[in-house]
């Protein structure tokens, strides 16, 4: 085995007490988004997304003849007036199934993805610092959030402008808007969904911890996810529905009119940090507590 | 020959094979509790299922000795180097690395601690060097500006460099192991904690890691070496201590282990009946009859009274090709502690 040669500044560091620093702490979170990028899965999911918007916008060009308004998803009448709409059609699509699927498979792979790897246990005795680690995977998670919208929303402009006349946007409370400001609202009601998507980061990182099986973990939390809103589908359950956390997921639309109605958003972003607090605490508590035997 | 004595921190339990282990402090141990790098006391772990892994663990590991943790698969080693690097904690008793308590220190201890335990474990979609820096990356002590080189230099130490961009997945076992081994290196470490270090390697690696675990030795970092290879452990290491079924059995210098192997008298001869004829004529116990060699207990003999019985040998018209006492093997010794062989089938 060959000695290093042409490293002499650090064959003089002695071992001994080394002080931790801003920079060594932060360079867990950079690594973690690095990593979390860098996966293929990661790729193939925002590919899966950027599709999305392309598949929509498609349909109704092709159906233009035929479509009429009040049916299929929000503001889909709009889009062959102006292509912008093409962005809210496809956030309004993607929300309640694929952006949760995507980020259900990220979140939930986090933690016991390392652990069935055996990675886990040389991160830690690095030593990463449960409570540090934990913080930068759900800080890839959010990262992945705002990837995931922007990627459905970046896709949506791009094909609303190839396939459909752009111009001035009338909101659907009857004002009519410039191009630039439409944009603006674009970019506001992309940041207020990928929010939305912030309970769910919590509780998959919670469901990450509590088993060594990176599948089921993804399984069980994108499972969560299609069972809560089957139960925000029922009426005998309104007392409760309130409390779910896909329940003010679409009240984004409400930042379409003008001027803006902020209260089912700010519910829904409440209602997430009430979420990212309660399953984020859980979290936390399960993973400091936990024999690390994988 | 007389059986050599019992010196030294040898410590056995009074209660024979398989009693826990309860060392007198000072008494039986050298080295003063503050040179111990790892110090457990009654250390126990009892997982959920009811299952004793650990049973009252006291281990002392002595600063600058290649400490070899030697036990059958399934005796609790694993579970005990999880406990000393906070991964798991201990139902029972205390753990001490580095003069620290643990699992309570984990900060402050392990970016001073190298570790492999169970195996290397990669992200196989990263090349060897972003592994290395990943790992790097999680030690909050360590300097990012230097991270490239410290990589590099860990890396070639391990033979590793001109494989450092390959995505690790395309990794042989081998050397999956060395990059295990190089992340364990990444930093000057003042203990140095290797599970199975060989476990998977062909002949030539295990000689390569086993240099390296002596240059690193030789450098004053203390190394606690588990194995089920007891020729390893004896190639390797200065102390040892064995587990059997989650017990510590015994633990002291290598050469004092293996001096309680009572050393066995060999005759190689092609008279091999008549010459165990002989032996046991002259009160040599125990004797074996093997091919073209006969062996026997020579303790109750007094040294004096070997060249006799070799007179007596050839008086007896046995053709003597050799005579000699054959030192014991700490395998020997196992076996005379433990009552049982060194099965690694569990």
């Amino acid at each position: 085995m060959s000695r290093a040669e042409a490293v002499p500044a650090l064959a003089a560091v002695a071992p001994g007490r080394r002080s931790q620093t801003a920079a060594g702490f932060l360079a867990l979170f950079r690594n973690e988004l690095l990593l979390t990028f860098r996966r293929m899965r990661t790729i193939v999911l925002l590919g899966i997304l950027a599709v999305l918007p392309v598949l929509i916008g498609v349909v109704v060009k092709i159906n233009t003849d035929g479509a009429r308004g009040g049916e299929g998803p929000a503001f889909i009448a709009q889009v062959t007036q102006n292509g912008l709409f093409l962005v809210f059609t496809a956030l309004a699509v993607a929300l309640p199934v694929f952006l949760p699927m995507t980020v259900g498979v990220v979140a939930g792979d986090s933690v016991a993805g390392e652990a069935a790897t055996g990675t886990l246990r040389y991160l830690l005795v690095a030593p990463a610092g449960r409570t540090r680690l934990l913080a930068a995977k759900f800080t890839a998670g959010l990262a992945f959030c705002l990837a995931a919208t922007v990627t459905v929303a970046l896709s949506a402009v791009i094909a609303g402008t190839v396939l459909f006349p752009v111009g001035d946007v009338t909101l659907i409370s009857g004002e009519t808007i410039g191009l630039g400001a439409a944009l603006l609202r674009a970019v506001l009601v992309a940041a207020v969904v990928a929010a939305s998507l912030a309970g769910l980061v919590a509780i998959g990182l919670f469901v990450s911890t509590l088993t060594g099986s990176g599948i089921a973990a993804m399984a069980a939390t994108v499972g969560l996810v299609v069972t809560v809103q089957i139960l925000d589908a029922f009426p005998q359950l309104h007392a409760i529905q309130p409390f779910l956390f896909t329940h003010h997921w679409l009240t984004f639309g409400d930042l379409l009119r003008e001027p803006m109605y902020w209260d089912g958003v700010l519910k829904n972003l409440g209602l997430q940090a009430a979420y990212v607090a309660v399953f984020g605490s859980a979290a936390w508590s399960r993973f400091t507590a936990r024999d690390i035997t994988a | 020959m007389t059986q050599a004595p019992v010196t030294g921190d040898v410590t056995e339990p009074a209660g024979g094979p398989g009693a826990v282990s309860r060392p007198a402090p000072g008494a039986a141990s050298p080295s003063r509790p503050s040179d111990d790098v790892i110090r457990t006391r009654g250390l126990t772990k009892r997982f959920r299922g009811g299952q004793l892994a650990v049973d009252g663990l006291d281990l002392s590991v002595p600063r600058g000795s290649v400490f070899g943790f030697l036990g059958p698969n399934g005796s609790g080693k694993t579970t005990t180097i999880r406990m000393l690097m906070g991964l798991i904690a201990p139902s029972a008793g205390v753990a001490t690395v580095l003069g620290e308590p643990m699992p309570q220190s984990v900060a402050s201890v392990l970016p001073r601690v190298g570790a492999l335990i169970e195996g290397p474990a990669l992200y196989g979609f990263l090349s060897g060097r972003d592994n290395l820096a990943r790992f790097d990356a999680a030690d909050p002590t360590s300097d990012p500006r230097t991270r490239k080189l410290r990589v590099a230099e860990a890396l070639d130490r391990v033979g590793l460099a001109a494989a450092a961009g390959k995505k690790a997945r395309a990794y042989s076992l081998g050397m999956k192991q060395r990059l295990g081994l190089a992340s364990a290196l990444l930093q000057p470490r003042e203990l140095l904690v290797l599970d199975e270090p060989t476990n998977g390697l062909d002949p030539q690696g295990m000689r390569e890691i086993r240099a390296l675990i002596r240059e690193v030795a030789a450098e004053g970092t203390t190394v606690f070496l588990s194995s089920h290879l007891l020729d390893e452990i004896e190639q390797v290491c200065t102390h040892a201590a064995v587990m059997s079924r989650g017990r510590l059995v015994v633990q002291g210098t290598v050469a004092e282990l293996a001096a309680r192997a009572r050393g066995r008298l060999v005759v190689r001869t092609p008279d091999t009946h008549r010459a165990g004829e002989v032996l046991l004529a002259h009160k040599v116990t125990e004797v074996r009859i093997g091919e073209g060699r006969v062996d026997g207990d020579v303790a109750s003999l007094a040294e004096d009274a070997l060249p006799g019985l070799v007179a007596a040998l050839v008086a007896a018209d046995v053709r003597v090709h050799g005579f000699g006492v054959e030192r014991g093997t700490l395998e020997d010794a196992f076996v005379a502690l433990t009552g049982e062989g060194f099965d690694v089938a569990g």
